[in-house]
């Protein structure tokens, strides 16, 4: 027994703190390559500062590569730099760069390939076609990386650039405090489960800033997503929750923070949604709950289209946006209670911080600039203010069930 | 010419009305700021106010201002002063006065509150501009009105009509003109329309600057390039400098050719 213990202690000492190699051109080992070659799993080949050009290379044992300051890993021929096919494998303090566009490969400066346990930590990543890809991996951390794209990107075509972060048919990973711009999306995530992104920062990519698509059981939190095509855009998931996330400036045609579709069942709660074109747009979403979110100088607040039911929202802040709420069908179940509207022209006579009187968020004139969206031009004007309140008095276009019925007198946050 | 303008504006700053308007203005803003401590919602609060009463007090006030002070001009009139010196005296004074009001009433609360520091300056500093602009715009017009008409109480219904028409039936055709040639390309429509009203040039001018995301929403590619660029900015300034421009100068040949 006790021999038994010694050499299981044994062997995880060996296993944790392996020999340790260095790369450097005045080590023993002046390329990867030879260096890789005699690794052993357990073991730590450091790269010391320099240029490395690589051809592909290909993590096949379980070790920790750690590069220092200056540590820099250039493509050789444009190719994939680092392909992890094996768990258990860390990747730390490199720089890399020169993965170019390929139409045929999703080339990317780090892809991990059907194993567990792997960390990405602390690397930056400059000028990639994609950046990291995971594929079918689980209990991956993504963690304190920067990832910055070509800036031309903004003006290809979506074929052209690759996302900053890539994961596909992964499990339990963990995206945190990474900070990407200049991709096409900055996360991407197509079947992931049970999946956290935390504290990135996502901003100035073409398309969006962080993307699901058939994921279900996922969290982002604290994610700070600025100036991107399409903020977040969720499609075809399930019991998402996003909280505390920042969505701002996502400007545009077809610019929205939030893009929901086909989503059942998700939190939507403490966001701030900052001067984006449309702050929340949703197509075909039910059971999802809004709470204590702020909107504040958006275009358009909250765009139900058509097929969203059971819906609650409340709590929230809707801060002098230009329209609050557009709903597509008379028909609606969605309850609105307790939020706060900038708009609200009611009274509060028994003071007690909510309005005695309903507070209808749909406009009229929200109808016409639906109608005509040259209208725009005609916002704030006396005549159209005439019109709205025309229409409140009486309701004829706009569906009468859409209400606010205990709207606050104060700001909820 | 400056000595007509100084008794002119000696005159309209003595005035009880200019009291009045100038202390509306300080109360209303005052009102706002102390019951919404924010200062965006009181600027957009303030936008509103604007767009309507400034236009409103500019054609009144100007009306009025000339009809009192006919037989002033008159006089004036059988001295050794070209008509146009005169004219132009009478309505800088006339025009100095109201803006002087205009930054007194708005300006002061907003400054003492802090608006200088603030995130929200260039857009004060835009409504406050839009403010005079529009004032100007529209006491020009009433001088034409109340030139033409030498009957009071005619002058005065048409000028309260000239208000009415571009605040508010002006857009109300151009909302029907919208909806009646929804399946056409409007964009070029849109902005003649906008051109063709003073008071549409200053609220988009203020629009640019309060709703910018909701016009980055808008598709249509002449219209989108006109809200969204320089481009806009600088043919809105332009229209609405010949809408100061075309009405002095018929001001100017109206004067020379009437018969007093």
């Amino acid at each position: 027994m006790k021999i038994l213990c010694i050499a299981i202690s044994f062997l995880s000492w060996t296993s944790i703190f392996g020999n340790r190699i260095e790369v450097c051109p005045t080590c023993a080992f002046t390329t990867i390559e030879e260096a890789y070659k005699s690794c052993e799993n357990g073991d730590t080949l450091e790269i010391k500062a320099g240029i490395y050009k690589i051809p592909n290379w290909k993590i096949q044992k379980s070790i920790v590569v750690r590069g220092e300051k200056n540590t820099h890993l250039i493509s050789q021929s444009g190719e994939e730099i680092i392909t992890v096919e094996k768990s258990n494998v860390t990747i730390q303090n490199i720089s890399f760069s020169g993965v170019v566009t390929n139409y045929l490969k999703e080339n990317a400066a780090i892809r991990v390939k059907r194993c567990k346990n792997v960390n990405i930590l602390n690397n930056t990543i400059i000028d990639c076609f994609f950046a990291i890809y995971l594929e079918r991996t689980k209990h991956t951390k993504v963690y304190g990386n920067t990832i910055n794209g070509n800036k031309n990107n903004i003006d290809r075509t979506e074929a052209e650039s690759g996302n900053g972060i890539h994961a596909w048919h992964c499990d339990s990973i963990l995206i945190a405090q990474n900070d990407i711009m200049h991709h096409r999306d900055g996360i991407y995530l197509e079947f992931v489960n049970n999946s956290e992104m935390n504290d990135n920062r996502s901003h100035d990519n073409s398309r969006y800033g962080l993307h699901y698509m058939f994921s279900n059981d996922d969290s982002y939190r604290r994610n700070i997503i600025e100036h991107n095509g399409v903020g977040v855009a969720v499609m075809f998931s399930r019991r998402i929750i996003m909280t505390e996330n920042t969505f701002a400036h996502n400007w545009g045609h077809a610019a929205y923070g939030l893009l929901l579709k086909e989503i059942y069942d998700a939190e939507i709660s403490d966001n701030k949604f900052t001067e984006n074109t449309v702050a929340i747009f949703v197509e075909g979403s039910n059971r999802i709950n809004y709470l204590r979110n702020s909107f504040r100088k958006n275009g358009w607040a909250i765009k139900f289209s058509g097929g969203c039911e059971s819906n609650k929202i409340s709590n929230n802040d809707f801060l002098y946006n230009s329209i609050d709420l557009v709903v597509s069908s008379q028909l609606n179940n969605n309850t609105f209670n307790g939020n706060y509207w900038s708009e609200y022209t009611g009274y509060d006579l028994d003071n007690n911080k909510i309005g005695d009187v309903p507070h209808y968020p749909v406009k009229l004139y929200s109808y016409i600039h639906n109608q005509v969206p040259e209208s725009v031009v005609l916002m704030r004007s006396l005549f159209v203010d005439i019109l709205n309140f025309a229409e409140k008095v009486s309701p004829i276009f706009t569906p009468k069930d859409v209400k606010d019925d205990a709207p606050k007198m104060n700001s909820n946050l | 010419m400056l000595k007509i303008l100084k008794y002119s504006f000696y005159e309209m700053i003595r005035s009880r009305w200019i009291f009045i308007y100038s202390g509306f203005y300080l109360i209303a803003s005052m009102a706002l700021l102390l019951l919404s401590n924010d200062i965006s919602k009181v600027l957009i609060s303030l936008t509103n106010i604007i767009i309507i009463l400034t236009p409103l007090i500019g054609i009144l006030f100007g009306t009025i201002y000339y009809y009192n002070s006919k037989e002033f001009i008159q006089l004036l009139m059988a001295q050794a002063l070209s008509r146009w010196s005169i004219f132009t005296g009478m309505y800088l004074g006339l025009a100095a006065a109201l803006c002087i009001s205009i930054l007194i009433g708005i300006g002061i609360p907003l400054i003492a509150y802090g608006v200088l520091g603030s995130a929200e300056l260039s857009l004060f500093l835009l409504l406050i501009t839009m403010a005079c602009v529009l004032s100007i715009v529209f006491s020009l017009m009433a001088f034409l009105i109340a030139l033409k008409f030498d009957d009071k109480v005619k002058g005065l219904s048409i000028s309260i009509f000239v208000w009415l028409f571009f605040a508010i039936i002006y857009d109300g055709i151009f909302l029907l003109l919208l909806l009646g040639f929804k399946e056409y390309p409007l964009d070029k429509l849109t902005i003649s329309m906008i051109v063709l009203n003073p008071i549409d040039l200053a609220r988009i001018l203020i629009l640019m600057k309060l709703d910018m995301s909701a016009m980055m929403g808008y598709t249509g590619a002449v219209l989108s390039k006109f809200l969204g660029k320089n481009i806009g900015m600088i043919i809105i300034s332009f229209s609405l400098l010949l809408w100061v421009i075309l009405p002095l100068w018929t001001i100017r040949r109206v004067s020379m050719k009437k018969d007093f």
